[in-house]
């Protein structure tokens, strides 16, 4: 556990505090918009909050608690929200992408079809 | 200059990364990024990665701007959605029409849409230019197509094409 200066500027504390809360309390309303939301489409939304803003306030507040500790620009941070930029997208769409394929496969008529098949129940209708 | 550095700005990237990892700007870390810089790239170019060409650099960063407000909206929208009670998000399939076919630009297309809260590229059919995404407050088809067409699509095309 590490331990806080005491000679910290109130402001900087208040202005860290702000950030990591506000950016955990939108992470904290993805997840729970992941179980509230009713199917999975719309369940890949809301933890977007979380690889977005959610992470972007945490990476500034760790940014402005370093510097101020350590006095000197500490911003190393940035490259987290590189990775996460880059990342999360891909990981999303794969998800989707699986989810869709799946669905196609079991015919589902909820999803759109897909571009150029024919309808899933025109074959067996035929014969 | 090519041949011994093919992408020179994933060098100059793996450079930063270098530096930044170690927080350090030491003459040392700079001569061990640079080898790292030049290895990565050399690396990637057996993988024969075409390179893109950006037209208007500046363009980028009027992009980038737009995003990120766009992905604080979003962010305020969806959070709005999720926190109200009993509300049921009438989300929905759509199709836009892209003319978009710079690989590059579609890449960022997708990786902008899937990260800003409620729009996700689900898939792109590369033969007709059909994107099909998938929306969580659906309430007006036209608004969402407007939105991608003449907000980023046209600065991509700008910048790419």
């Amino acid at each position: 556990m590490m331990s806080i200066p005491g000679d910290l500027p109130a402001w900087v504390a208040i202005l860290v505090s702000v950030l990591v809360l506000f950016g955990s309390g939108l992470t904290l309303i993805g997840t729970l918009g992941l179980l509230r939301l009713d199917n999975f489409y719309a369940r890949v939304h809301p933890p977007t909050l979380g690889s977005t803003l959610g992470v972007g306030c945490v990476l500034l507040a760790s940014m402005a608690y370093f510097t101020a500790v350590e006095s000197r620009p500490v911003v190393h941070e940035v490259l987290i929200a590189i990775f996460v930029t880059i990342t999360t997208p891909v990981g999303l769409m794969l998800l989707v992408s699986a989810a869709l394929r799946r669905d196609w496969t079991a015919g589902d008529p909820s999803v759109p079809l897909p571009p150029d098949l024919p309808k899933p129940k025109a074959k067996p209708e035929k014969q | 200059m090519t041949r011994v550095l093919p992408y020179p700005f994933l060098s100059l990237f793996l450079l930063a990364m270098w530096l930044l990892l170690n927080q350090s700007v030491s003459p040392g870390h700079i001569v061990l990024g640079s080898l790292i810089g030049v290895v990565g790239s050399l690396a990637i170019s057996t993988l024969q990665v075409p390179t893109a060409r950006v037209r208007r650099p500046l363009a980028l960063f009027r992009l980038a701007v737009i995003v990120l407000t766009d992905i604080i909206r979003s962010n305020i929208a969806v959070a709005k959605i999720v926190l109200t009670p009993g509300r049921k998000a009438n989300s929905g399939f759509l199709t836009v029409q892209l003319d978009l076919r710079n690989e590059y630009a579609l890449a960022i297309l997708s990786c902008m849409l899937t990260s800003t809260p409620g729009t996700v590229w689900v898939n792109f059919d590369s033969a007709k230019g059909e994107l099909l995404l998938h929306v969580l407050d659906l309430v007006d088809e036209q608004v969402w197509v407007d939105l991608i067409k003449n907000r980023y699509e046209r600065l991509l095309m700008e910048i790419f094409e």
